[in-house]
């Protein structure tokens, strides 16, 4: 009996020491659809998580998603919390510093302006403009002249547009663009910017480089057949910037 | 969760309303509910354990005693209480990884800090990456009551000692011409009638408390702020239930939530002090005495 229950404890710690090194957990934010978010039955659901669940069936890895707030999105990823970022992160030189990334799975986004309709241009230059904290967008604003306001989350940028805290609101056109539509004229895009940065990538530690060369590979192989850009379009709609 | 819920865009409204309030994520919004009141019965006590032994530490005749209890009390106490709930859990986090590792991957080369990263070993993360969600989820648990216990025994340990102090010397040397031991007279008399004093001090520490508990989402815990604010935002078209910015009347609710809980734990607390205050000379006890003549 007592070499039974032995074996068995030895068993399951073996098994378990054994997929500890192929269970790769991915962090995502959760508020920011399409890319990743939350739906009416508590699942995340999105781009993002649709990819990485094929990145990680192509790759054969065992992978489970982890919700974690976006500003402390980064540090957590280092503190070894989760092993990958796929939050509809920019790949830019400041946070290239920090992490390293994959190649690209999106083109760069597109940035724009969204206001209420009838907003005047200067805005842009002279007014108060929203952008989530910590995003390429916040840093883009604090260059221009306007008055930078940021919040911890893309949901409140746009509450703040409506009213009336921030002129307008600097964020992906591809996030804005939902709420432009479905607004009824409310509000509309002032304009576009091209952001710095190679494009939406997945995040990992520098000293990971195993990882990224697995994931890299995986969405070589997504690019390829054309995977890829059919999950953009699905979730982006047609006029998605897609790989060639 | 009702049979008519399969297609939201076509109900009438109350039934969208019936439907929307009983989604999945509206339930982990009652749960988060029952998370905080958790957190509440089990760190108020923690806290004032720690508090007890604090102010125990503060008053010991033993010098080493004395001083960390003293450097305990003043330290956290003089650090605005942010700065704790950030750096206690990761400090703890980081700290019990670090020595996993140690124990249990004594062969492994590479060195844990690698610029930015932390890097320990697969058999040593707490809790293990293959461990299920709910282990994870009462582990960044345990840390943030840990935190709080940590912070609020400080507070508790200052009114603790301060109650102690308060109670009249002339009590105490009663005990001690009775032939009672210092550890007796503590035990007999001291402590009785020390909650009479600390009473007020420990009932602003639990509104505090109570107050506090929204911290936990800065720990990543899904408390009931993370899901008025993650339910109350705007819903477009992605999602199956739209509506505009709901926040209001979400915050709404969270305000009468928190109103309730500090409105019964007041009244609690007055009944306790009625409690204590009998036969007391306290100028609360003698105006009990005198209503029941």
């Amino acid at each position: 009996m007592k070499k039974l229950v032995l074996s068995a404890a030895l068993l399951a710690l073996g098994s378990s020491t054994a997929m500890a090194q192929t269970v790769t957990r991915l962090g995502t934010e959760g508020a920011y659809p399409p890319y990743n978010y939350l739906d009416e039955s508590n699942q995340l659901v999105g781009f993002e998580i649709d990819l990485g669940n094929e990145l990680c069936a192509r790759a054969q890895l065992t992978c489970e998603w982890v919700q974690n707030d976006w500003d402390s999105i980064i540090p957590n990823l280092v503190g070894g919390n989760y092993d990958v970022i796929m939050a509809g992160m920019n790949a830019t030189e400041a946070r290239a510093e920090v992490i390293a990334f994959s190649q690209a799975y999106k083109l760069p986004d597109p940035s724009a302006y969204m206001a209420l309709a009838g907003t005047d241009m200067s805005v842009m230059e002279d007014g108060v403009i929203a952008a989530q904290s910590n995003t390429m967008q916040a840093s883009m604003v604090s260059d221009t002249s306007a008055t930078l306001i940021e919040f911890p989350t893309a949901d409140e940028t746009i509450a703040a547009v409506r009213n009336g805290t921030a002129d307008a609101v600097l964020a992906d056109r591809d996030f804005l663009v939902t709420y432009v539509e479905e607004s009824n004229g409310e509000l509309e895009f002032l304009a576009n910017v091209t952001p710095p940065g190679a494009g939406v990538s997945i995040g990992l530690r520098q000293s990971d480089t195993e990882l990224r060369a697995t994931f890299d590979a995986a969405i070589d192989s997504m690019k390829a057949d054309g995977s890829l850009n059919a999950l953009l379009v699905q979730w982006f709609g047609d006029e998605v910037d897609v790989f060639e | 969760m009702f049979a008519f819920c399969s297609d939201p865009a076509t109900l009438p409204q109350w039934q969208w309303m019936a439907c929307y309030l009983t989604t999945g994520s509206h339930f982990a919004l009652y749960r988060s509910v029952l998370v905080v009141l958790l957190l509440l019965a089990l760190a108020a006590p923690l806290a004032l354990g720690m508090g007890f032994l604090g102010a125990l530490a503060v008053r010991s005749g033993n010098l080493l005693l004395k001083s960390i209890g003293t450097i305990y009390v003043s330290m956290v106490r003089g650090v605005p209480d942010i700065i704790f709930f950030l750096f206690v859990p990761f400090a703890i986090d980081q700290g019990v990884e670090y020595a996993r590792h140690r124990i249990l991957c004594p062969d492994w080369d590479q060195p844990v800090r690698q610029g930015n990263d932390f890097i320990v070993c697969a058999a040593a993360k707490m809790p293990l990456a293959t461990d299920p969600l709910w282990v994870h989820n009462v582990w960044g648990f345990s840390l943030a009551l840990f935190a709080f216990a940590l912070v609020f025994g400080a507070f508790a340990a200052n009114t603790l000692n301060g109650a102690m102090n308060a109670v009249p010397r002339a009590q105490l040397e009663t005990g001690e011409a009775y032939g009672m031991t210092r550890r007796q007279t503590f035990r007999r008399i001291l402590l009785p009638q020390m909650w009479v004093y600390a009473l007020p001090g420990l009932s602003n520490l639990w509104m505090i408390l109570t107050k506090a508990t929204p911290l936990l989402f800065l720990l990543g815990i899904q408390d009931v702020v993370f899901w008025a604010r993650e339910l109350g935002g705007q819903k477009t078209g992605h999602y199956e239930y739209t509506h505009p910015d709901w926040r209001v009347w979400y915050f709404l609710g969270v305000l009468v939530f928190y109103l309730t809980l500090t409105w019964v734990s007041q009244r609690g607390f007055d009944r306790l002090m009625r409690k204590l205050n009998h036969g007391q000379a306290t100028a609360g006890g003698e105006a009990q005495r005198k209503a029941a003549i």
